[in-house]
């Protein structure tokens, strides 16, 4: 098992190589220039390249690749071409609405999506049944933008009981905290649990279709016992893998959430800099998003072994 | 640990991440029994020296921060801000100006002579009016803390219309030891001797920008007249908050949770306009001037007749209601100098005005000899100003029976592909669309676009050297009258060579909650005598 951990993050290093390379390139053949955005409207030729050459915009593409690399290897994800902060404080600064959007939407999600699959199951083919996956139909259909308008039209500027936007920090009290990410994470959320709700529905059907089920209900359990202590643990591997995926669909979703609700989190901080071309911070955010998902998925791999003592990690 | 308790556990522990995250996240920047005033800018703050660049929400956050010497008031008049005196010799050579007393940077220095020099002459490499006047200019010599003089060579009549710019660039003081800074390279220091001192510790680039009340700052007496004038700060604090979201801040702003939003689209209006709490106004006089460039470079608007052509064929009503919904927020202006400032007039600006002409817009297309060669407009579409420009220019050449290629993209890469001088197969253009705020556009010394200089000139690159004669000659002019007519025959050079279209005036309206007064009005958004209740 450590020895399975030591090759997976070693594995890690090596995908954020090729993602930092190929992010790089990307972004050298990609059309924008932020010495012209830097310079703004009124910049004639002269200025732009002035801001090139200070830049070092102008070296050619393997000297800049190298002069990352390089920062990159001292642990410095280099400085904002625009802000001139460097991007690690950039991060930091927006690393925790990110952090506290995703595990509320993942939490809220979680909480309310298992119990809902389960239950659709446990009642297949009647009315809860249907009603939660029109629910869940649903929840895939309607954009999360679309969603978090209304969510603000109504608890925010009809009823004025959450805030339309913004973000608190847990200094400011934990309910300050959390009223300004309810809204926010049940719009993301949406999705989320349509998928989680979906896949623990028919996973549980599988498995409420084998011996073993029979056999715990032959024995006589109650309802409640085969369904959580027997069915829900088994059917629990296919569950717990779409949650990992769900991490990456969280952080794409969390791009929208964020602009709509205004939260200062790194899905924010992406979308500026792809739009004015701020290199180092892209490359920054690229580098920690992909370390994210392949963690995240190492832990799901290794939560298996919880889940069913069968499986092996070598 | 069983495995049964995994779950339960691994929850627990997630949460205590992130209550362990947030406690050690970033100190309360919440406001404890202060006037605060909250405001959604119009952009992003992303480069805080407004020196190196242009972007108006930079030169914005330059007054919240920095002083001037001068200021331009509201009659178009150049009045003494940090300046308490000057002279002027006899024979217009020689300036003299001594500061107020009580001015101090932002660190407790007091502002001197030394910093006063240093900021103009770094101000000077940049800023196109500021170069010109270093062109006549031989020497800036501090006579001591307090008083310095400007030497010049030769008249320089525009000298402290140039120190009291009021739009980018701005002429704003820094302390001596930031303003030697390469004039190309950002100061990472936002010290001033402005009304503000900005909170960087706080600052969340895409985010927030803090200030607080300079509380060292001695306001002039004068009553607040455009940048000129006393600024007295009338709250404590002040948060620009950026939502990028119209939608987002226009909810923001009927809940309460923001008092002041600085440009909101027009579409939103009827949204507000409901609210008796919120007042929508348009408190910039000059508004902003949209305009077609062309790309002088390659066919077919290298030809003179196909630029004239367009000119005869644009009707400016369309784009009035494509940026600005409506006749309240814009009207047609049919001058290179914003209409309502002194300058402007509608001297050669027939082919522009009145009933379209079609028919002699085809009849100049065929003397110039368009065979057929694409017309790529380069599109923002993340730009609603720019995106509606182009597609009503996409059309209007169209029923011309050019061939256009409207191509799609977002304004980072628009302002980049412009800079590109290689012809249209190779990823060239012909046509793109911006707008210039009022103040950026009101003489033939600010307006920029205007200029015939080639390689030199901007985006487009017109070469026209009767335009930059007639220039030339414009800054020769000593008194009103011959400044006035000087501009009228630089007019009626550009409405003949046409190095643009002028396409729009407009207006994007304010909005802010009624327990707001004191706004200023004027064409750059100032928060000094704002008044929170």
């Amino acid at each position: 098992m450590i020895g399975y951990i030591v090759r997976r993050l070693f594995s890690t290093v090596i995908v954020m190589a090729v993602v930092a390379f190929v992010v790089f390139s990307l972004l050298y053949l990609t059309p924008g220039d932020p010495a012209a955005i830097i310079a703004g409207d009124i910049a004639t030729d002269e200025d732009i390249r002035r801001i090139h050459a200070r830049l070092g915009l102008d070296d050619p593409f393997l000297v800049q690749f190298g002069r990352w690399v390089w920062s990159l290897a001292h642990g410095d994800l280099g400085t904002s071409i625009f802000t001139n902060l460097p991007v690690t404080q950039l991060i930091g600064q927006r690393i925790e609405p990110t952090v506290s959007l995703t595990l509320c939407t993942l939490v809220v999600s979680i909480l309310v999506a298992v119990p809902l699959g389960v239950t659709a199951a446990a009642k297949a083919g009647g009315w809860l049944d249907r009603g939660v996956m029109a629910f869940s139909v649903l929840g895939f259909s309607v954009p999360v933008f679309v969603f978090a308008y209304i969510l603000i039209l109504t608890f925010s500027v009809e009823l004025d009981w959450l805030p339309v936007q913004g973000y608190r920090t847990f200094h400011d009290g934990v309910w300050q905290w959390l009223r300004h990410l309810i809204l926010p994470s049940v719009a993301l959320g949406t999705v989320y649990v349509a998928l989680i709700t979906r896949m623990t529905r028919a996973s549980m059907l599988d498995v409420l279709a084998q011996d073993y089920v029979r056999t715990a209900e032959a024995k006589g359990l109650a309802p409640e016992q085969v369904l959580i202590g027997h069915a829900l643990k088994n059917a629990a591997i296919p569950v717990v893998t779409i949650i990992g995926v769900g991490v990456a669909l969280l952080i794409s979703g969390a791009i929208v959430t964020e602009t709509v609700f205004a939260l200062p989190g790194i899905g924010r901080l992406t979308v500026d800099a792809i739009l004015r071309r701020d290199y180092p911070i892209i490359q920054g955010v690229t580098l920690i998003f992909s370390a994210v998902y392949v963690l995240v998925n190492l832990a799901v791999d290794l939560s298996y072994v919880l889940f069913d003592p069968r499986i092996r990690l070598t | 640990m069983t495995r049964r308790a995994f779950p339960l556990r691994f929850m627990a522990a997630a949460m205590c991440a992130v209550t362990l995250g947030v406690v050690a996240g970033t100190p309360s920047a919440m406001a404890q029994g202060q006037k605060v005033l909250k405001f959604i800018p119009q952009a992003d703050l992303r480069i805080i020296d407004p020196i190196t660049t242009t972007a108006y929400i930079t030169r914005n956050h330059g007054y919240m921060i920095y002083d001037t010497l001068f200021a331009t008031d509201a009659k178009f008049q150049v009045q003494p801000q940090m300046v308490d005196k000057f002279e002027i010799s006899k024979d217009r050579l020689t300036y003299t100006f001594t500061l107020r007393d009580g001015l101090k940077f932002h660190d407790g220095t007091p502002v001197r002579s030394a910093d006063c020099i240093a900021s103009v002459e770094r101000w000077s490499k940049r800023d196109a009016l500021g170069q010109k006047m270093a062109e006549s200019t031989e020497a800036w010599t501090a006579v001591n803390d307090k008083t310095f003089t400007l030497k010049l060579k030769k008249p320089f009549p525009l000298a402290l219309e140039a120190l009291a710019k009021p739009s980018s660039n701005v002429p704003f003081i820094m302390p001596e030891r930031i303003a030697k800074t390469d004039p190309s390279t950002n100061i990472t220091e936002p010290i001033g001797s402005g009304p503000f001192k900005f909170v960087k510790a706080e600052w969340v680039p895409g985010s927030k920008v803090v200030y607080v009340k300079n509380t060292d700052y001695v306001p002039r007496k004068e009553p607040p007249s455009w940048a000129a004038g006393g600024k007295v700060v009338k709250v404590d604090r002040v948060e620009w908050i950026y939502i990028p979201d119209s939608a987002t801040a226009a909810a923001a702003l009927n809940a309460g949770e923001v008092d002041w939003w600085e440009q909101m689209p027009p579409d939103l209006i009827p949204v507000l306009a409901k609210n008796k709490d919120v007042k929508v106004e348009n408190i910039d006089p000059l508004g902003s001037m949209g305009l077609l460039r062309f790309n002088f470079m390659y066919p077919p608007f290298n030809n003179q007749k196909m630029r004239q052509a367009v000119l005869y064929a644009l009707d400016q009503n369309d784009y009035v209601l494509g940026i600005a919904g409506s006749q309240k927020n814009g009207h047609p202006c049919y001058s290179f100098f914003t209409c309502g400032t002194p300058l402007s007039s509608e001297v050669g600006a027939e082919p522009l005005k009145g009933k379209r002409d079609f028919e002699k817009a085809k009849q100049l297309i065929k003397e110039a000899g368009y065979k057929g060669e694409k017309i790529v407009i380069i599109d923002a579409t993340d730009q609603p100003i720019v995106h509606s420009q182009s597609l009503l220019t996409a059309e209007m050449l169209r029923k011309l029976g050019l061939n256009v290629d409207l191509q799609a993209g977002d304004w980072g890469t628009l302002i980049t592909r412009r800079s590109s001088k290689e012809p249209i197969d190779k990823g060239g253009w012909s046509i793109f669309h911006t707008w210039l705020v009022g103040p950026d556009v009101t003489s033939p010394a600010l307006n920029f676009a205007i200029r015939g200089s080639g390689q030199k000139a901007w985006f487009g690159w017109p070469d026209d050297p009767k335009i930059e004669e007639l220039r030339d000659a414009w800054f020769a002019a000593t008194d009103a009258a011959a400044s006035k007519k000087a501009a009228e025959a630089v007019q009626m050079r550009a409405f003949d060579f046409v190095p643009y279209v002028p396409t729009a005036q407009f207006i994007l309206p304010t909005a802010y909650r009624t327990n707001l007064s004191g706004l200023i009005i004027a064409p750059i958004t100032l928060m000094w005598n704002v008044e929170k209740k």
